[in-house]
């Protein structure tokens, strides 16, 4: 065993979702020594399947006081510290004719409450802010939604625990716990790459797995019952909305439209499911038929847009009651010392809670750990702006490295790059005349953004390069990127069997979200998609181990 | 499915499939590596505009707007037209002076045929050509079309106005900038040969410049206006005088016929099909069996046909060229259709020379080697490029069949008794 293996930490964090990587970067930034483990990458689990919602609070006013309050908060922390995550939308909450005009009044009063900026507006100025919506709406109201990046936020919160000093292991599985009597004293970690076995120590460790988290607390000996809640979702083509549309009722299916980056989201479903099946998340038809349906009522174009795929997560909901949608459970965050909880020293869990919060989280997990740990250090992590976002952003919220005179000569891809990575793209370097060429056509990832998230960012395959450079999630799915970008990987990992394993892989996770939608053009698509991987490049001819890494 | 039964999307660009066919026929794509290709700029490009207009890239001032990628599209994607409305919504580049002189061809051919012996002396001077390229940026080495003395409208009303009435059959004429300015001839070649076979050719009441090179340096409001009067006197013509709309020059034709409702946003479907190119008009006349060429004895010529980028939009170059091989002693040869590079005013531009050059090379040299007396073609910007790019004669279908019409012969087998 190496040296670096034995290191003694301060605090261990299992799990690479946005709480985990806000925690790790909490952690490092007050001083601890940190490492961050995730079984597989960052943003595998519920942080890369949700609604990339900016939540203004005002779906839960109604509801769920506590959660809309908290909300509000992180939304506006949220817009100072990763403004390049961030794109300010706005959003409307809209009352259908067939919606009781009554809960708008309730609904503006618990949003003033909460502290939300909630505006009623005459339905033909919500049609003239935003055109897609169903323009037989009988009310609207303003509220300060927007967009967030989970895939963006959470590598940033890594980039920045790693600036503070923390250690980060990807693919790393935690498969239990190093143990002392009563304590908690680090972690047994199966690389899933080769298999090997090894052991971190720490002085705490702290689970942030989401819905997995049940699964860790196990390991440990103790017991936290996740409620798993499935919600599907759909993604179209295009922005078909500028504007964050909620319905202006009793949060149901299919009732949010959120313009994500370059695409618009329709969800999402609830259902609940057995916590075995949380690995498998396929979406089903009536799950699809249920969002097309309840979606076209508030944006009747969706009717007539591509639909580039279907996802699903899982809310990591603590189960706290017998609510069947999983719906009316309290959001709220829940921090677990497990010393007085259970007796078990030296374990920490935080769940519950959302995107939007995580920050929030992150600092309850570090306060107790600080405190447990008899460190006093404050939270810094609402004010100091994350890795990406230290600049000020213009042209309409991109934040910009460059000087504004020379924007207008960039190309569309250089401008997507300083959009996506904010003040970190000046890193992204375009020494030759192929960094300069577009890998990504649909998304406009370019050589040298590829490059660069291969140098920096953890990416060891297709699906990790995907989830920091947006390759392959545009309209043609990969069909012509996966090549070009297994090209650019092959020369960083030297390993063709692995990537062109790889590459099987990413092929069968892009195909995995277009199957339940595949209709139209995108039916059409995946015929060429298959005439060129199958029939042209022989993917489906060259018999390879099944890789299990990573591809759900 | 209910929701989606219909499962092609509305939005034309969603049609893409990827294929990138498009990108292969697109003859900047292969001399520019600033241009992104029709594909990215069209389609994808338009995904990152809808989001933010910010997204715009200014690169898309070098598409030549050829609609060859259009041709290409096996998904009926409008990509052309993506990139030219695109160009007219964001682009930030307003039109230089030098722009709007060059797509003002109405007006300076009005101010230049009055003085055309002076303008064309001097447009031809190495001093004047060297000022044009640094203070105006118009490429000095572009050759200049040559303005007439006399405009086609002028010649009509002397020499041809009054007797056309007395044929039985009437057409209207569309004579476009460049055969009232700078070439009557062609424009006298039509009415031989109309008048041949038996068609009296009338003028719109009011033309104006199709708008083709004002579309392609942003000028709308001025294109929009061109075309607005012209449609009135094409409806004028079509609906009460029950005349169809022929022209000479495959731009103006497809121009007034397409880039009017897909780029201009104008409603022409009313009178579209009644537009159309002379060589069509006539070869279904031919067809059809109303009308008959007769053609003059020692005719010897080695002709080649050019496709102009438009035509092959227009998918009319069956017509011409099935006419010009009627001509008994025309030894006709197709070229590959291609574009020659200088795409109206494009070509003319000093930053495009270069690329306008590369694109026609392949053209140029299949020229040279095909050991041809003339070329042919209908477009009037892609005979300018080939003469000065091969040294070669270019002439349209129509001035061929008018030199190769026995027209005494040809009237008397049509019965016209004019």
């Amino acid at each position: 065993m190496s040296q670096e293996n034995n290191r003694h930490y301060d605090v261990i964090v299992i799990g690479g979702g946005a709480t985990g990587a806000g925690t790790a970067r909490d952690c490092a930034m007050r001083g601890l020594k940190t490492l961050l483990v995730e079984r597989f990458d960052f943003t595998a689990g519920a942080t890369g399947r949700n609604h990339g919602l900016l939540h203004s609070g005002a779906r839960y006013a109604v509801t769920d006081q506590e959660s809309a309050t908290e909300c509000i908060k992180e939304n506006m922390i949220l817009r100072r510290i990763a403004r390049h995550c961030v794109d300010d939308t706005g959003g409307l909450f809209v009352t259908l004719p067939e919606d009781d005009l009554e809960y708008q009044h309730n609904f503006v009063e618990c949003c003033h409450k909460a502290g939300i900026n909630a505006e009623p507006i005459d339905p033909k100025d919500a049609i003239r802010l935003e055109p897609a919506v169903n323009h037989d709406i009988i009310g609207a109201v303003k509220v300060p939604d927007g967009a967030i990046d989970p895939f963006r936020l959470t590598v940033a919160n890594v980039v920045s625990a790693r600036k503070d000093g923390a250690d980060v292991l990807t693919y790393h599985e935690v498969i239990g716990f190093e143990r002392e009597q009563n304590r908690i004293t680090g972690v047994k970690l199966r690389d899933s790459k080769n298999g090997e076995i090894t052991s971190r120590y720490a002085d705490l460790v702290i689970n942030a797995g989401g819905i997995w988290g049940h699964h860790i607390a196990e390991l440990a000996g103790v017991r936290v019952n996740m409620f798993p809640a499935k919600g599907a979702l759909l993604i179209f083509g295009h922005r078909v909305n500028n504007v964050v549309i909620n319905r202006c009722r009793k949060p149901a299916d299919a009732d949010i439209l959120v313009p994500g980056d370059t695409i618009s989201l329709i969800g999402t479903t609830s259902s609940r499911i057995p916590y075995d099946q949380i690995d498998n998340m396929d979406v089903t038809q009536e799950e699809v038929d249920v969002l097309m349906r309840e979606g076209t009522k508030i944006a009747p174009s969706l009717a007539y847009t591509r639909i580039l795929r279907a996802y699903a997560g899982v809310r990591p909901l603590v189960a706290s009651d017998n609510d069947p949608s999983g719906r009316s459970i309290s959001r709220g965050i829940v921090c677990l010392d497990h010393a007085t909880r259970d007796g078990l020293e030296g374990f920490i869990t935080i769940t519950g809670g959302k995107l939007m919060t995580y920050r929030l989280m992150a600092e309850w997990a570090t306060d107790l750990a600080c405190k447990k740990l008899g460190r006093d250090v404050k939270c810094r992590t609402a004010e100091i702006p994350l890795p990406g976002s230290e600049l000020e952003a213009h042209e309409g919220g991109t934040v910009m490295t460059r000087p504004k005179a020379h924007i207008i000569d960039l190309s569309t891809d250089q401008k997507a790059a300083e959009e996506r990575h904010g003040s970190l793209s000046a890193e992204i370097k375009y020494n030759t005349l192929a960094d300069e060429a577009v890998v990504c056509e649909c998304e406009q990832v370019s050589v040298g953004e590829l490059k660069y998230a291969i140098d920096r960012l953890h990416c060891e395959n297709l699906i990790n390069l995907r989830r920091r450079t947006r390759l392959g999630m545009g309209t043609c799915q990969g069909e012509l990127c996966a090549c070009r970008a297994a090209g650019i990987l092959v020369k960083a990992n030297k390993c063709a069997e692995r990537t062109l394993r790889d590459l099987s892989s990413f092929i069968n996770e892009r195909w995995k979200g277009m199957y339940p939608v595949s209709w139209g053009e995108s039916l059409v698509e995946g015929q060429f998609m298959s005439w060129l991987y199958e029939g042209v490049c022989g993917l489906d001819e060259i018999a390879l181990p099944e890789d299990k890494i990573d591809a759900k | 499915m209910e929701y989606q039964e219909n499962t092609v999307s509305k939005n034309n660009f969603e049609e893409c499939i990827k294929c990138t066919i498009c990108t292969v026929y697109c003859p900047v794509t292969a001399v520019n590596p600033d241009y992104p290709g029709p594909k990215q700029a069209g389609p994808d490009g338009e995904r990152y505009r809808l989001k933010k207009p910010f997204f715009y890239d200014e690169a898309l001032k070098y598409c030549l707007n050829c609609k060859r990628c259009e041709v290409a599209c096996p998904s009926n994607v409008k990509i052309g037209d993506i990139i030219q409305s695109a160009r007219i919504k964001y682009s930030k580049h307003s039109p230089t002076l030098r722009d709007r002189m060059l797509a003002s061809t109405d007006f300076m051919g009005t101010m230049a045929t009055p003085f055309a012996p002076i303008v064309n002396g001097i447009l031809r001077l190495k001093p004047v050509k060297k000022i044009m390229d640094s203070v105006l940026k118009i490429d000095d080495g572009r050759t200049f079309p040559t303005y007439a003395h006399q405009t086609f409208t002028s010649w009509y009303k002397k020499h041809a106005a009054s007797s056309q009435a007395a044929y039985p059959r009437q057409a209207v004429y569309f004579h476009g900038c460049y055969v009232q300015y700078n070439y009557p001839q062609l424009g006298k070649d039509l009415v031989t040969l109309m008048n041949a076979v038996g068609y009296g050719v009338q003028l719109l009441e009011k033309e104006k410049c199709c708008g083709v090179a004002k579309i392609a340096n942003k000028l709308i409001d001025e294109a929009m206006r061109d075309a607005n009067i012209n449609l009135a006197s094409i409806r004028k013509a079509v609906h009460d005088d029950k005349m169809q709309i022929i022209a000479t020059s495959s731009t103006c034709t497809f121009t007034m016929r397409d880039e009017y409702l897909h780029i201009l946003g104008i409603d022409n479907l009313d009178v579209r099909d009644d537009i159309m190119l002379a060589t069509r008009f006539l070869y279904n006349l031919i067809d059809s069996g109303q009308v008959k060429l007769v053609f003059k004895d020692g005719f010897h010529k080695r002709v080649a046909y050019h496709t102009p980028c438009h035509m092959e939009k227009l998918g009319w170059s069956i017509y011409s060229t099935s006419l010009l091989k009627m001509i008994p002693g025309l030894d006709f040869v197709q070229l590959d259709s291609q574009c020659c590079g200088i795409a109206g005013t494009y070509g003319f531009k000093k930053e495009n020379y270069e690329y306008s050059q590369g694109i026609g090379k392949a053209l140029f040299d299949q020229i040279l080697n095909s050991h041809v007396d003339l070329v042919a073609t209908d477009c009037e910007t892609c005979k300018w490029q080939i003469e000065m790019s091969t040294g070669m004669p270019v002439a349209n279908p129509v001035s061929i069949l008018a030199e190769a019409i026995d027209i005494e012969k040809t009237k008397a087998v049509n019965k016209v008794v004019v």
